[in-house]
C-alpha cells in the first residue's frame, strides 16, 4: 500500500465511505497499531470519535465491593516505576492520565478537557507541539486541585535519570511548558507525527507535585507516597500489601458525575491462572480475572458453569517465529551468532520461504490456542500483494519442498535436504510453556517432510527472557537457528516497535546484547526508510513508509508469525468491564459496572 | 543449664553463617534478572535497565554483594526489595500473621486429632479401631498438602460451593467478620493440621505402645487404679515426652508444608512471599525469608532439646 493509496482511505472515511473502524481494521491488517491509525486520522483532519461511554448508573456508588483477581498481584503503585502491566493497573486504580487509549484507539480525555487537536489549533500543524486543556475541577483524594504545575513536575520527575523511571523514554526528549494554571503545551525537538505519547496511556499517569516533590532523583524511592497512592481516580486508596491485595474506596469528589458505580475494590493477587479462571466462571467468588493464560479447552469447560464469560481484546501481541540471519554455530570474537557470520542455509531465501510454508498456523489455532491466539494473515499477505487472492496465510508442504528442490536443496540418503554440504538441520528453541512445545512439534513434523531435521530446545522462562550476560540460552544472544516468542506491539506508536530490524540495533557482544535486532537482519533500504520515517512531517507519508518497512520484513521472512495472542480476560456474567488492548486493563474503570 | 544454652546459641552462629553463604551463592549462580521484565519492554530504554542494576548494586562480584548484605544484616537491615521497593523485612511482617495463624490453627487442630486418636488405638492395638486409624494416618501422610488442597477445593468450593477458596482480607465487623475468617480458613487449616495430624497419630500411637506394656503399668493397675487415671497420670504422661519433642522438631516442616498451601488457597503468608520473589528474581527478599526459615529450624531443634531435658530428667546437659 503506498501513500496514494492510503490517502484515497483516509478521503473515504472523510466522506463516510469507509467507516473508521474500517479504516482501523485495515491499518492494522498492514502492520500499524490502532492508535497511530487514529492518530493518521485526527492529523487528516477528520475529527477524533467521540467515544460512547455505556455507562448506565444514573447514581454514584451503591455497586457494593468489586473483586478482582490478578494472579500476579501488584508489587508496586508508582507508575513511573511500574516495572510490568500488573503494576501499572494497580497504578491505574488510583491515578489517571491526562487521556487513555479505547478499544478502538481512539483518545479518550480523563484528566484533560479536550484532546489536542488540528480544528482548535491545540495541535500544531507542522507537528512541533501539542497543547493539554487540563479540567478545571480536578481534586487530588487529598483535596489538594490538580494544576499545570502537577504536569510539568511529572514530566521533570520521570525525564531525570537518577530516578531511573521507566517511563523516561516518553518524557526525556520532550519539553513541557505552563500556559496557564490548566494549560500546557508539549514541544518536541522535531516534527513528531506521533504525540499522544507523553501523558497518554500506561506511562502517562501523573503523580501529585505536592507529595513528591522533595523526593526526586536518587530519593525517588524513599517516597512515602510510593505505597499510598494519593491520585486523581475514581477510587481512593485504602490499603496495599505487595504482591498480595490493593484496596480501595468510593472517591466522592470524582470529576465525573455519578462514577464511580462500586463502592470499594478489592484486587487479590497471588495463586495461578486456571483458579483464577475457577473463581470467576465456575464460583462466582470474583467478579473479573486478570490475563487468562489457560488453554482454551479449559477455559470453555468452566464457562459452561454460568456464572462468567471470556472476554477476549485484540491487542498487538505476536507469537512469532524468528531466523537467524547469522551462523549461531562459530564462534567470532567471543560471540556466537555475529554479525560477521552468515547463516550457512537459512541465509538463502527459498529456504526462508519454505520455512514460512511449513508453520501450519492453522492447526496451531485449532489444536493449542484456539480463542486465545489467532492464527494470522497478518504481517504476512500485505493486501498489495495478495489482494486479488485468498486472504489465508499458506501452509503448503508440497510448495516448500518444490522451492527447496528448486534452490538445489536435494535430499540425500537419510531425507536430509543438503547442499554443497550443508545440510538442513536446525535447532529450534523457545520458553517452556506448554502450547509453544506443542507448536515446536507441529513445526517439526511439517519440517520433517520436507526433509528438513529440526531440533527442539526448550529453555526456563526465566532464563530465556533473562539479560544474564553470562548465559547463552537468553533470546537476545539467539545461539541457534530458530526461535519462537511472543513479541509486544502495544506501543501506540510503531516506531519503537519497527526499530527491532534497524542495522543499529543489532544485538551483539559489544552492546551486552541489550539490542533489539535479535534476527539480526540488516538491510539498507530498510534502513533508509527507517531514518527517513523518523524526520517525516507527513503522517500520511510516514505511515506509507511504515507500511513499506513491514512488507520489506515480511517479503524476507525476517519472522514468520504464527498466531496473534489476544488479552483474555475472565469477567463475571453481570459485570460490565470496558477492556481496551492499547492501554492498561484498568484504563476505564470509572466505566466498570454491574447488571442489578 | 545455661552453659548449654550458651554453646547451643554459638554453635548456632557458624550454621547461620554457613546457611547465609550457601543460600547467597546459589541465588548468585541461578539464572534470571529482575529486572527482566524491562528487557523485553521496548518502551524502556536499556540504561533504565542499567541504571537501576548499578543502584541496587547487581552489577558486583558475589562476594562484595554477600559481604554487603552480610554487614547490613549485622546492622539489622534486611535488605530492600528490588521488585517492591520496599524494605524486606516489612514485607515479611506484613505477611506473618496470617502464616502464624494459619500454622498455628493447623499445629492445634493436628493435635486434637492425634492425642485421642493415637491414644485410644494405642489401648486397644489391632482392634477395628486401631485398624482404621491406621490405615487413614498412612493415607493422611502419603498425599502432599497441595494435592489435598486442591481436592479439597474441587469438593467444597466447585460441587458443593460451600466454602472460598481465595483466602483474602474479611471488610466485615463483628460476628460476620469472624465468620468469613473461619470460613475460607477452614481448608488451609484442614490441609495442613490433618497433614500434620496423621502423622502425629502414628508417633503417638508407638510412643504410647511403648509405655503401656511397661512393669509401672501393670503395677497401677493392680493397685486398683481406675483405667481413666492410669492412661491419664502414668502412661500418656511419659509417653508424650518424645512426641513433644517431635512436634517441635516438626515445626520447620510445617512452614515448608505451609508454602504449597499458602500458594494454592493465596494466603498472604511469607511461602507466598518467597515463591513470588523466587519467580521475580527478587535477591534481598528471598534471603530475607529463606534466612527467617533456617533461623526457625535452628530455634526449634534447641528448643526441642530443652523440652526434652526439662520433661525427662534422666537427660543431662553437658
Amino acid at each position: 500500500m503506498d501513500e496514494r493509496e492510503l490517502r484515497g482511505l483516509i478521503e473515504d472515511v472523510k466522506v463516510g465511505k469507509l467507516s473508521r473502524r474500517g479504516f482501523v481494521g485495515i491499518m492494522t491488517a498492514v502492520g500499524l497499531t490502532a492508535p497511530m491509525a487514529t492518530q493518521l486520522l485526527a492529523l487528516s483532519g477528520v475529527a477524533h470519535a467521540q467515544p460512547k461511554s455505556g455507562y448506565k448508573p444514573t447514581k454514584r456508588g451503591g455497586g457494593g465491593a468489586l473483586k478482582v483477581l490478578w494472579w500476579q498481584g501488584p508489587t508496586l503503585l508508582n507508575p513511573h516505576f511500574a516495572v510490568g502491566t500488573k503494576d501499572q493497573d494497580g497504578s491505574r486504580v488510583f491515578y489517571e492520565p491526562l487521556a487513555g487509549w479505547d478499544a478502538d484507539g481512539n483518545l479518550v480525555p480523563f484528566l484533560a478537557e479536550s484532546v489536542p487537536n488540528l480544528e482548535d489549533g491545540t495541535l500544531a500543524k507542522d507537528g512541533m507541539s501539542a497543547t493539554w486543556k487540563l479540567k478545571k475541577d480536578v481534586q487530588w483524594h487529598d483535596g489538594k486541585p490538580f494544576t499545570a504545575d502537577d504536569c510539568i513536575f511529572n514530566w521533570e520527575y520521570a525525564r531525570d535519570p537518577a530516578t531511573a523511571s521507566v517511563t523516561i523514554a516518553s518524557y526525556k526528549d520532550v519539553e513541557v511548558e505552563k500556559v496557564d494554571s490548566h494549560t500546557i503545551k508539549v514541544k518536541f525537538k522535531k516534527p513528531t507525527p506521533f504525540w499522544a505519547d507523553a501523558f497518554v496511556g500506561a506511562r502517562g499517569m501523573q503523580i501529585p507535585k505536592h507529595l513528591f516533590e522533595d523526593y526526586r532523583g536518587g530519593k525517588s524511592r524513599e517516597a512515602p507516597t510510593n505505597l499510598k497512592p494519593v491520585g486523581t481516580g475514581a477510587y481512593k486508596f485504602v490499603d496495599f500489601k505487595p504482591g498480595d491485595l490493593v484496596r480501595g474506596e468510593l472517591n466522592p469528589n470524582y470529576h465525573e458525575s455519578n462514577k464511580p458505580y462500586f463502592d470499594s475494590i478489592e484486587m487479590k493477587g497471588g495463586g495461578d491462572a486456571i483458579s483464577a479462571a475457577r473463581a470467576v466462571l465456575q464460583t462466582g467468588e470474583y467478579d473479573f480475572a486478570w490475563n487468562m493464560q489457560v488453554e482454551d479447552v479449559i477455559l470453555k469447560r468452566l464457562e459452561e458453569g454460568g456464572k462468567g464469560r471470556v472476554l477476549v481484546t485484540p491487542g498487538g501481541n505476536i507469537e512469532h517465529i524468528q531466523l537467524n540471519n547469522t551462523d549461531p554455530w562459530t564462534e567470532v570474537d567471543g560471540e556466537r551468532s555475529s554479525i560477521k557470520t552468515k547463516h550457512p542455509s537459512l541465509s538463502d531465501p527459498a529456504v526462508r520461504q519454505a520455512m514460512a510454508l511449513l508453520v501450519d498456523r492453522k492447526s496451531v489455532e485449532d489444536h493449542i490456542y484456539g480463542r486465545t491466539g489467532i492464527a494470522t494473515a497478518n504481517f504476512l499477505n500485505n493486501p498489495e500483494r495478495f489482494r486479488s487472492k485468498t486472504t489465508k496465510f499458506e501452509f503448503n508442504i508440497e510448495k516448500a519442498n518444490q522451492i527447496l528442490e528448486a534452490a538445489g536443496w536435494k535430499k540425500g540418503s537419510d531425507g536430509i535436504r543438503a547442499k554443497d554440504g550443508t545440510k538442513l538441520k536446525f535447532v529450534y528453541q523457545t520458553s517452556i510453556n506448554a502450547p509453544r512445545q506443542k507448536t515446536q512439534a507441529i513445526v517439526k513434523q511439517a519440517c520433517q517432510k520436507a526433509g528438513i531435521d529440526i531440533e527442539i530446545k526448550s529453555v526456563t522462562a526465566s532464563v530465556f527472557f533473562s539479560s544474564d550476560v553470562a548465559n547463552p540460552d537468553t533470546y537476545t544472544k539467539f545461539y541457534t537457528d530458530i526461535q519462537m516468542y511472543t513479541t509486544t506491539m502495544t506501543q501506540p506508536d510503531p516506531e519503537l516497535f519497527m526499530n527491532q530490524f534497524t542495522s543499529w540495533e543489532v544485538a551483539t557482544k559489544e552492546n551486552k546484547w541489550q539490542g533489539r535486532n535479535i534476527t539480526r537482519w540488516r538491510n539498507e533500504e530498510y534502513d533508509k526508510l527507517f531514518r527517513a520515517a523518523q524526520g517525516e512531517l507527513d503522517p500520511v507519508k510516514r505511515a506509507s513508509m511504515f507500511i513499506k518497512m513491514n512488507e520489506l520484513v515480511v517479503n524476507n521472512q525476517v519472522v514468520i508469525p504464527v498466531v496473534y495472542r489476544p488479552a483474555v480476560q475472565a469477567v463475571s456474567q453481570k459485570l460490565h468491564a470496558d477492556i481496551s488492548g492499547w492501554d492498561n486493563n484498568t484504563w476505564n474503570l470509572r466505566d466498570w459496572y454491574r447488571d442489578a | 543449664m545455661s552453659h548449654y544454652l550458651l554453646r547451643r546459641l554459638l554453635i548456632a552462629i557458624p550454621s547461620l553463617i554457613g546457611i547465609s553463604i550457601v543460600l547467597f551463592t546459589i541465588l548468585a549462580l541461578a539464572p534470571g534478572d529482575p529486572f527482566e521484565e524491562l528487557a523485553t519492554n521496548p518502551a524502556v530504554p536499556p540504561e533504565v535497565r542499567t541504571a537501576l542494576r548499578a543502584k541496587f548494586g547487581l552489577d558486583d562480584p558475589v562476594h562484595v554483594r554477600y559481604l554487603r548484605w552480610a554487614s547490613a544484616m549485622l546492622q539489622g537491615d534486611w535488605g530492600f526489595s528490588f521488585v517492591s521497593r520496599v524494605d524486606a523485612d516489612r514485607l515479611i511482617l506484613q505477611r506473618l500473621p496470617a502464616t502464624l495463624f494459619v500454622i498455628g490453627s493447623a499445629q492445634i487442630l493436628a493435635l486434637l486429632v492425634a492425642l485421642p486418636v493415637g491414644i485410644y488405638a494405642a489401648t486397644r492395638p489391632y482392634s477395628i479401631f486401631d485398624q482404621i486409624a491406621n490405615t487413614l494416618a498412612f493415607i493422611g501422610f502419603s498425599l502432599p498438602t497441595f494435592f489435598t488442597g486442591l481436592l479439597f477445593i474441587l469438593l467444597f468450593s466447585i460441587y458443593l460451593d460451600w466454602l472460598p477458596f481465595v483466602y483474602t482480607e474479611v471488610n466485615e465487623t463483628g460476628w460476620r467478620w469472624w465468620w468469613g475468617h473461619l470460613r475460607q480458613a477452614i481448608m488451609p487449616i484442614t490441609v495442613l493440621g490433618l497433614f500434620q495430624g496423621a502423622s502425629m497419630t502414628r508417633y503417638v500411637r508407638s510412643a504410647v505402645l511403648d509405655v503401656i506394656r511397661l512393669d509401672y503399668v501393670t503395677t497401677a493397675r493392680s493397685k486398683g487404679l481406675a483405667e481413666r487415671i492410669v492412661i491419664g497420670k502414668h502412661v500418656v504422661r511419659n509417653a508424650l515426652i518424645p512426641v513433644v519433642t517431635l512436634v517441635a522438631l516438626q515445626m520447620p516442616a510445617v512452614f515448608g508444608g505451609a508454602i504449597v498451601t499458602e500458594q494454592i488457597f493465596r494466603i498472604p503468608g511469607i511461602g507466598s512471599l518467597l515463591i513470588s520473589s523466587i519467580l521475580a528474581n527478587d535477591t534481598p527478599v528471598i534471603m530475607a525469608v529463606t534466612f527467617v526459615f533456617a533461623c526457625l529450624v535452628i530455634l526449634f531443634n534447641l528448643i526441642a532439646d530443652v523440652l526434652y531435658g526439662w520433661l525427662d530428667p534422666r537427660i543431662s546437659y553437658r
